[in-house]
């Protein structure tokens, strides 16, 4: 077949959205995520997991990443796997719901970044609460969302896909807004 | 007047500023009010009520005189204190509350009549005739009385909220609060240090103080530039701490952009921060209080310790012959700094009988102010000494009558003060807000010295409970002067003295409140409207409460105080709402189909946080019905696709999924078939109907349930309360996967031939039957496909996940349009289901149970299920109840509207004849009618009845039928194909 | 008011949503005076009480909270799961 006869379309172009000085807003690709939910008991996801694809189970705001993927704690009984398609040998250990289509990721990066969140989101966003690696499950903008430290100054926020475009606005306006106070 | 040298102003630059259109000049580090006192300017508005003359009277954030509007057009800003601005270039200031000018106010006839307007004069006067006071009275006095006003345009400037965390919260940089953040600091806590200020120092900015054996200032700035250089700390300039809220949490308003004309577009002019700290030292300081006299209002008086920040901060001289009138120490600083700057002092009153002064001056112990004169502008003072009445002439006068600890935000949690004898103040009683410690003057310690102390002491008690270790620390040396207060709230004697000075409340006032027996503090309050005023009072509550305990012969201690609320000062409501407009308002959540429904031109309308298509209008149509109709027949004749993606998608698999859809829905799901689906009630804990759905069995132990698009979070929180707190031990697993897919519904008698073509596979009956459901693919992508029906006709909904939607949807409506059919809108989609007798939340709208809407087939006898005991409640069960029918119109009138209501043919239409009401109507364009569904008392029993419609609201009268339910193929012949 | 999550450390309260007081609920699926007591008779309490709150916007815990409601200190939070309650 010369043309596929659906096309996929991530719910926002992704690259590069606003940069600021040294702050950036970036729209990341779409990919591979699975939900594992293990029911009474993880030990033997924690096992399957790292049988199959090396990582650890996280703790609850934690997340475990080689170069294969990663594994992101995703809330009460839930952990959201990243990158590489699940082994079905995970199946015996975790209910595994496909959710690539459902989440949209933008990296936020830079100097700002911090103060940027401080308006969208009533985490506590010290180093002693979110270390670099942490994440948590909370509110972005009004929206439940998911946010993790993947950097010192670099964070990857990812809220449901329909509401993408209003998180890259909020972002945008907001990122001005704080650019325009440190330019005082 | 400008003193030749001193404050902390730049000199070097001037500052250009108009007060009612006035061209002035100041300085950079000029307050509004210090650079009109510079340039002479005695009168800065009216008052409240009187409409007198008033002028500048605090240097803080409690002044109740100099409020002023700032700006013009839709940018205006009214009662700014102009003690709290700081001058900027351009600053273009008007004076309120006053016509046609501020020193020729025509309602300044008001004070003539004073004795007439005294407390409780509206509620007593305007009392009829009774109507007179919506149109005639209230807009008068509200006119009269007051402020300044809004522009009356939407708001333009930008604001902000966000959020802070701390470990230790400094509330106010005076050398208490300082010496908090300096010990916290290096200790390595995270600290944030608020202050109101645009300039920490607290009181050390206004007084010649010295610290460690150098002037106050420099210590100040050594502490600052440490405080500065630590990561660990945070300075928070211009910024007040509003409020204290539960477990650490606090309001604060910045003022961001208020000092500047030309903001950075994208600025916000304040932001409000809440603020989480673990534990806070509040370092707030203290207020000065006035002493009530015979027209102590008279532009020229002001509290001694605002009349030395004017002199020693700003180099203002206050007048030309000052007079200093106290009852304590203090205000003998103010005589000494006035002396020192070459101010002349007409003389120091000090009403303490024993008191002394080394002071080169005319001083008068044991004597009172008794009067101010001058309308426009202090002229003379009278005092009564001991040994007769003198009389000053004074062009100024500063009045200390002590100080009240600013222990608001102690008391936001409910905490009440308690009073000291000794200061003759209120104090914070420790321990009232949990983690909270106070220092400095705040705690009725007035020494800089003491300050000091208290704040290192604070500081190391907080950081006890944050866990770490204090610091060593040599104390510096300090001021340690007395104070010495004897309690003088009113000074005897005839006319009228004020304590209120923003909403113009006398002593006369409080008085004459507790003669009508308006004893309690709160009482008092309220019917004076003393501390009402947007200084809350915080200079006049508790002269106002002294005068109070005086009138009903009861002290102060036992007499009590008001409560103190937040927020500490105004907070713009734009600054508390900020981000709240345009986009901002709430998230938007769009479908996959969504810019291609845009490209359609269709209306977008909201459902909930969503947006979707009202209908695709063609070339040629004209008003909405048209396409509506027209996609009506699309899909009743051929093929229409409509997206579906909203409705709330629920994945639930484990052990024990069939027997929990058992427990959450009416009807049985353990006995369904893997491949099928089925229709569901669930109902709430009280027998009423929560939503409604399909259910579809795709695996052993894996289920998707649909609900409806309203209810879809409900939906979601009440299966995870089910599952986590109702049955904890069952396995079951729940996850929304409403995003992960985009659904479309292709509806009509030619959609399966359409699929077919799309899917190029077989979909007859035997493949796919009625309520079936089946994997699919298309082109290599991996989807669902569920043989169900909202429009009673043929139809399937097909989901495959998200990416894919727009590309699908595209694809879909393309093949409809190639079959004479194409997209439709919720319009349609309304329309096909209400000639279906289909339900939506019109008909669930949470008073209706699953009886009502004729659902009781789907409440299983046989099993156990949430609400069972509660459905079964006779009542729910009645015959008489409102139950769902149909309607239709039999006469002239076809108008329907939802929300009318039914009544008997011969009934009259008032709410007690009410037979029902109708919730849903539309025209079919299949029928050629109108019809509408509804509830009706007996509903069904009364099929065939002519029954009355009537609203009110849209004036329409409606002899209706009443019908079943389905409109069209009750047999459901063409749903099953 | 910010409250301590077991799974999630201490959260804002725009993170939480109210599930009501955390009672018996009565068994069986006829209609008598426990169920009635259940849905309809609520102590309002001045001080001790058991809530229900559900990290909605967190990692979707129920929660079974205890505080007091004069004073807003609260006392315990626990996951319902497996409280007992």
């Amino acid at each position: 077949m010369a043309e596929p006869m659906l096309k996929a379309q991530n719910a926002l172009p992704q690259g590069e959205a606003l940069v600021l000085g040294d702050t950036r807003i970036d729209v990341l690709p779409m990919p591979r995520m699975t939900s594992l939910m293990p029911g009474p008991g993880h030990a033997a996801l924690a096992k399957a997991l790292r049988k199959h694809h090396g990582l650890d189970l996280p703790d609850p705001g934690g997340r475990v990443s080689s170069d294969e993927g990663e594994c992101l704690w995703f809330g009460l009984g839930q952990y959201m796997l990243i990158g590489p398609a699940p082994s079905p040998l995970l199946a015996g250990a975790a209910t595994l719901t496909e959710q690539s289509d459902a989440w949209t990721s933008v990296l936020l990066e830079g100097p700002l970044a911090r103060q940027v969140l401080a308006r969208l989101t009533p985490l506590d966003l010290r180093d002693a609460s979110l270390p670099l690696g942490a994440t948590a499950r909370s509110e972005i903008a009004h929206m439940m969302g998911s946010l993790t430290r993947v950097g010192s100054e670099a964070f990857r926020l990812m809220v449901f896909r329909s509401m993408a475009q209003t998180l890259l606005h909020e972002l945008k306006d907001t990122l001005e807004a704080v650019a325009a106070r440190q330019a005082l | 007047m400008r003193l030749s040298k001193g404050g902390r102003i730049d000199r070097s630059r001037a500052v250009s500023f108009t007060f009612d259109g006035r061209a002035l000049s100041g300085h950079p580090g000029d307050t509004l009010a210090s650079a009109l006192l510079a340039s002479g300017q005695k009168v800065v508005g009216r008052s409240f009520k009187y409409h007198r003359p008033r002028g500048v009277f605090s240097a803080g954030s409690e002044e109740p005189n100099a409020l002023v509007t700032l700006g013009a057009g839709a940018r205006r800003e009214p009662n700014v204190r102009a003690t709290m601005q700081e001058l900027f270039d351009g600053l273009e200031a008007q004076s309120q509350n006053c016509w046609p000018s501020l020193d020729w106010d025509l309602l300044e006839v008001n004070d003539l009549f004073a004795d007439f307007l005294g407390a409780g004069f509206y509620y007593k006067t305007f009392m009829w005739p009774r109507k007179a006071w919506e149109w005639l009275y209230e807009p008068a006095i509200r006119r009269a009385a007051g402020l300044g006003a809004l522009s009356g345009q939407p708001d333009p400037e930008p604001n902000e909220k966000a959020f802070a965390h701390c470990d230790l919260l400094v509330i106010g940089g005076g050398p208490a609060g300082l010496m908090v953040a300096l010990q916290a600091g290096r200790a390595g806590a995270d600290v944030i240090l608020c202050d109101e200020d645009h300039e920490p120092g607290g009181r050390l900015l206004s007084e010649v103080e010295e610290i460690a054996g150098a002037p106050a200032m420099e210590w100040v700035a050594a502490t600052l530039a440490e405080l500065e250089a630590m990561d660990n700390v945070r300075i928070m300039i211009r910024t007040t701490v509003t409020g204290v809220y539960d477990q650490g949490t606090f309001g604060a308003l910045e003022r961001v952009g208020r000092h500047m004309k030309h903001r950075p577009g994208p600025l916000p002019l304040d932001c409000f921060w809440r603020i989480a700290a673990k534990a806070s030292v509040l370092a707030a300081g203290a207020l000065e209080r006035p002493v009530a006299f015979q027209d102590n209002d008279r532009p020229g008086v002001m509290l001694a310790g605002a009349m030395r920040s004017y002199l020693n901060r700003y180099a203002v001289a206050p007048g030309d012959a000052v007079t200093v009138f106290g009852n304590n120490d203090d205000a003998h600083r103010t005589a000494r700094d006035l002396l020192a700057a070459g101010v002349h002092v007409a003389g120091l009153v000090d009403s303490r009988p024993g008191a002394a002064t080394d002071l080169d001056l005319p001083f008068y112990a044991g004597a009172q102010v008794t009067r101010a004169s001058g309308r426009m502008g202090l002229e003379a003072v009278s005092i009564r000494t001991p040994s007769g009445e003198v009389k000053l002439q004074s062009d100024a006068l500063a009045v200390s009558g002590g100080w009240n600890p600013s222990l608001h935000l102690t008391c936001h949690l409910n905490g009440r003060p308690e009073w000291s004898e000794t200061l003759a103040a209120f104090l914070p009683r420790p321990g009232v807000v949990p983690g909270m410690q106070v220092a400095g003057a705040a705690t009725g310690i007035f020494t800089t010295a003491g300050c000091l102390a208290s704040g290192a002491e604070a500081a190391g008690k907080a950081l006890e409970t944050l866990g770490l270790s204090v610091p060593p620390l040599d104390l510096p040396q300090a001021g340690e002067q007395g104070y010495g207060v004897q309690p003088l709230w009113a000074v005897a004697g005839n006319g009228r003295a004020w304590l209120d000075l923003a909403n113009d409340v006398t002593v006369k006032d409080v008085r004459q409140a507790a003669s009508e027996n308006f004893r309690s503090v709160e009482h008092m309050k309220r019917y004076t409207t003393q501390g009402m005023a947007p200084d809350q009072g915080k200079i006049s509550n508790l002269g106002a409460m002294a005068v109070l305990a005086d009138a009903t012969g009861r002290d102060v201690a036992a007499t009590g105080i008001t409560t103190y609320r937040p927020p500490y000062v105004p907070v713009p409501i734009a600054a508390l709402g900020a981000g709240g407009k345009g986009k901002g308002f709430a998230p938007e959540r769009l479908t996959t189909s969504h810019a291609q429904s845009l490209a359609m031109s269709a209306p977008m309308i909201e459902a909930g946080l969503w947006y979707r298509p009202s209908y695709f209008p063609r070339t040629g149509e004209k008003h909405w019905r048209q396409s509506c109709d027209r996609e009506v027949a699309h899909v009743r004749e051929a093929v229409g696709v409509a997206d579906v993606s909203t409705l709330g998608k629920i994945d639930l698999q484990g052990r024990d999924a069939a027997r929990f859809l058992d427990l959450v829905y009416t009807n049985t799901f353990s006995t369904l078939k893997e491949g099928r689906a089925r229709y569901g009630v669930m109902l709430r804990e009280d027998g009423h109907v929560m939503d409604d759905g399909t259910t579809a069995r795709i695996g052993p132990e894996h289920f998707v349930m649909t609900t409806t698009t309203a209810a879809a979070g409900e939906v979601m929180g009440h299966l995870e309360f089910v599952s986590q707190v109702l049955v904890p031990g069952w396995d079951v697993r729940l996850i929304s996967v409403t995003e992960q897919w985009a659904q479309f519904a292709v509806a009509g008698p030619q959609s399966r031939a359409l699929l077919e073509e799309l899917l190029g596979r077989d979909l007859s009956d035997a493949a796919l039957s009625f309520m079936g459901t089946m994997p699919i693919e298309i082109g290599g992508v991996e989807g669902r496909l569920f043989r169900i029906s909202f429009s009673g006709e043929l139809a399937y909904e097909i989901a495959v996940p998200a990416r894919y939607g727009e590309s699908l949807f595209t694809r879909l409506v393309g093949m409809a349009e190639a079959r004479g059919g194409g997209a439709y809108g919720m319009e349609a989609l309304n329309v096909l289901r209400i000639e279906k007798g289909f339900l939506t939340h019109a008909e669930l709208h949470g008073r209706t149970t699953a009886f009502d809407l004729g659902l009781e087939r789907w409440m299983s006898p046989s099993k156990s299920f949430i609400c069972k005991a509660a459905a079964s409640r006779p009542g729910l069960l009645a015959e008489d109840r409102e139950r769902l029918i149909g309607l239709r119109p039999v006469g002239a009138s076809k108008m329907i509207p939802p929300g009318a209501f039914l009544f008997n043919e011969g009934d009259e239409a008032v709410r007690e004849n009410a037979q029902g009401y109708v919730t849903s109507s539309c025209y079919s364009p299949t029928l050629g009618e109108t019809i509408a569904l509804g509830f009706l008392k007996s509903g069904p029993e009364r099929i065939g009845e002519h029954l009355r419609l009537v609203d009110h609201l849209r004036e329409a009268v409606t002899i209706c039928e009443v019908c079943e339910t389905c409109f069209l193929d009750p047999e459901g012949e063409r749903t099953r194909g | 008011m910010r409250m301590t999550c077991p799974l999630c450390g201490a959260r804002d309260l725009r993170e939480f949503t109210f599930r009501g007081a955390a009672l018996a609920r009565p068994e069986g699926d006829d209609w008598n005076e426990a169920w009635h007591d259940y849905l309809h008779l609520r102590d309002n309490p001045a001080g001790e009480s058991r809530e229900y709150w559900a990290h909605a916007a967190g990692c979707g815990a129920v929660l079974l909270v205890t505080r007091d409601t004069r004073t807003h200190e609260i006392f315990a939070v626990e996951q319902a799961r497996g409280a007992g309650a």
